[in-house]
């Protein structure tokens, strides 16, 4: 058992009610009065972020929710998981949000999809079931049919109000002017520059958590794929990581090695199309053509390789579904022209005066923010968080070989572009070295029937760590918990707007690249 | 045939229907309505080099107020159906609605649950259904040309 736990033990004695573990995760189970205690203390003295907060209805075992808080270690790839128990009659547990801000969404998500109340959350508004839908609505409850219909009330979402001489307020969304997906920011001006923004997403919620439970394990992953579309790979890779670590399956080298080509194919598009994006929104339309020919160029190399544009449909339970090792010389070709096309592209851009004078110390977030609200992905490396999944929980075949993770300091869009580019680069990297050392073999293991069991799951997409929680049971999803990195992320535009002007917006949207999707589910 | 060869004979054929039918270029206005943001990817590949709709005669507008058609994607979350309803009350007619993707063809992988009302004509009248997930943007070149044939019999129909 490892040094963190023996010092909660020590600390929390008889409070930590039991003890188990399993694979790479540590389960304590504790007692709900003093789950802000202790979490605190592993956050803050202990130093591990809070990766996820989810709930599970365990009513017809045991008559009660649980609550599970997961902290991750990096230092020796591991995970403690606290857990506490909520009665039916008494839904209620004290909100750990005043000490650990990046809890805020989760505890209002658990609120909304499972009716258990965060006591002394400082912001209990609802989050995904909007104020036209009835009181008592929860839909990740067992006892709610997937296909009811809640009837529409009335009911105002009140936002937070800035009042001052000279300060007015813009609207935006749901439906954007630029083909995006729908949210929507309430500003607060006085002048051009934003003296508060707030957020009001999960119009695309789709029930994606219910409907986990409600298909079979096959079409699962299709479903994953389909949770932030441009994510697709990480998505589908997260999730059948999770299911193999329950089933314990070694999937193949040969597998590992195309999951990992796949994985840096996808962060390679993306990370071009957000260039790309940024180019677009400083109206440098030169730039953003060249940036967004590369990108059609990887689009069109996947669609060669895999049959998809998306890469999608390529990942299975137990590896995946079809052998790319025939491409190998066309991926490297093309590849190697992409990445001196890239190049090429990067230095024009920095050395493009009105580009870079509009990105340079715009958008900043800064480190202490960027670490309060558990900010993942390229963002929180160029706001100088220095973390990457693919290093600190390696999976697929990344322990074996060598990249470097980018970290920035800065913090601005600059940063973030910087950063981006550099990942790019890293990826190719990556892909040639998984090429050139592709093993023979098979490509999946069969697998029939999933056994009864829970695990994580954990990958680096493109726009940071993904997390998927998933318990089986009779070869169906009792509970599939799913988190996007922008879930994490979405807040943090709130503070990096700030002080800066209206129109410098949509950039700053772009360089932190947010699926509304993924987030919204 | 090259992407680049087969994108240049479509949209010449584009081109020419756009031209007989409106003199003019065709407005589309997109509009998410809870798709998983691929359906967006291939929207936006339309206008990058490659496909470059914009030269045959398609244009995406920022409003709905410009737009002759919208372009639906996603499954009609039941928290975008007011903002959709709006947005098709907005867009003047005579209008063309296309739904883009299979989740706006029926509702797709997302069905008919809490949360997702099932397809677009759930909703709205629509026009032209593109199936695909996501649609290549050939297949949403093809299913333009198909809306504005239908368009055509439409206008025809009445001068009868
Ligand atoms: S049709 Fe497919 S790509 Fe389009 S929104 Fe639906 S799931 Fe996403």
């Amino acid at each position: 058992m490892n040094a963190n736990i023996e010092s909660i033990k020590k600390e929390f004695n008889t409070n930590v009610l039991e003890v188990s573990t399993l694979h790479n995760e540590t389960y304590l189970t504790v007692k709900k009065e003093l789950i802000v205690k202790m979490c605190d203390y592993i956050y803050h003295h202990l130093d591990l972020p809070v990766v996820c907060i989810f709930a599970t209805d365990e009513r017809k075992i045991d008559g009660s929710f649980k609550i599970h808080y997961v902290f991750s270690e990096a230092r020796d790839d591991s995970f403690i998981i606290l857990r506490i128990s909520i009665d039916e009659k008494n839904p209620k547990y004290p909100s750990i949000t005043n000490k650990i801000a990046s809890a805020n969404w989760y505890e209002r998500e658990i609120q909304d999809m499972f009716g258990l109340i965060p006591q002394g959350h400082p912001d209990p508004r609802r989050l995904m079931n909007f104020e036209d839908w009835p009181a008592g609505v929860h839909p990740l409850r067992k006892d709610f049919d997937i296909k009811t219909k809640p009837p529409r009330v009335d009911g105002e979402y009140i936002y937070r109000r800035v009042e001052g001489e000279g300060v007015y307020e813009i609207p935006v969304g749901p439906v954007h002017a630029g083909v995006i997906e729908p949210g929507h920011f309430r500003f607060s001006v006085a002048g051009e520059p934003i003296i508060n923004l707030e957020i009001r997403h999960f119009y695309t919620h789709k029930g994606v958590e219910k409907l986990f439970e409600n298909i079979s394990i096959d079409k699962a992953v299709f479903l994953a794929e389909r949770i932030s579309g441009d994510n697709s790979v990480a998505h589908a890779v997260t999730f059948c990581q999770a299911m193999e670590k329950i089933a314990g399956l070694n999937i193949p080298p040969r597998a590992n090695h195309i999951r990992t080509i796949l994985l840096e194919l996808e962060r390679i598009y993306n990370h071009i199309a957000d260039i790309a994006g940024i180019a677009t929104d400083v109206a440098f339309s030169f730039g953003a053509a060249h940036a967004n020919k590369l990108k059609e160029d990887v689009l069109q190399l996947n669609e060669r390789v895999t049959g998809s544009r998306l890469l999608r449909g390529m990942n299975t339970i137990g590896g995946v579904r079809r052998d790319i090792g025939g491409s190998k010389d066309e991926i490297l070709l093309s590849l190697s022209i992409i990445q001196r096309d890239f190049r090429k592209l990067m230095e024009h851009l920095s050395s493009t005066p009105s580009l870079m004078d509009r990105i340079e110390t715009t958008g900043r977030l800064y480190n202490d923010i960027a670490k309060g609200l558990h900010v993942v992905g390229p963002v929180g490396r160029a706001s100088g968080i220095d973390r990457d999944m693919r290093r600190d929980h390696p999976y697929a075949a990344y322990k074996e070989f060598n990249f470097k993770v980018i970290v920035s300091k800065a913090g601005d869009v600059h940063a973030r572009t910087i950063v981006r580019a550099d990942e790019v680069c890293e990826s190719v990297g990556l892909i040639e070295q998984a090429l050139w050392s592709l093993p023979e073999g098979d490509i999946r293991v069969k697998v029939d029937k999933i056994p009864d069991g829970y695990a994580l799951g954990i990958c680096e997409a493109p726009r940071g760590e993904t997390i998927y929680w998933i318990r089986t049971s009779g070869n169906k999803i009792e509970r599939c918990k799913v988190r996007d990195p922008s879930f994490c992320n979405w807040l943090s535009i709130e503070y990096a707007v700030l002080d800066n002007i209206v129109p410098d917006f949509p950039i700053i949207n772009k360089s932190l690249s947010l699926s509304y999707s993924g987030n919204d589910m | 045939m090259t992407v680049e060869d087969e994108i240049e004979i479509m949209g010449q054929r584009l081109n020419d229907k756009i031209r007989n039918i409106f003199g003019r270029s065709l407005h589309i206005r997109e509009v998410d309505a809870g798709s998983c943001n691929a359906c967006e990817v291939e929207v936006n590949a339309l206008s990058n080099p490659i496909y470059d709709i914009e030269r045959f005669g398609l244009h995406i507008v920022a409003s709905p107020r410009h737009a002759d058609m919208l372009l639906v994607t996603g499954p009609v979350t039941r928290n975008m159906e007011l903002a959709l309803l709006k947005t098709y009350n907005a867009t003047p007619s005579p209008k063309l609605v296309a739904a883009m993707g299979s989740c706006a063809c029926n509702g797709g992988i997302f069905g008919d649950t809490y949360a997702s009302c099932g397809g677009v004509d759930k909703i709205i009248p629509v026009d032209v259904y593109i199936p695909g997930c996501p649609p290549r943007p050939q297949a949403v070149i093809f299913g333009l040309m198909v809306a504005l044939d239908k368009l055509e019999q439409k206008i025809r129909k009445k001068e009868v």
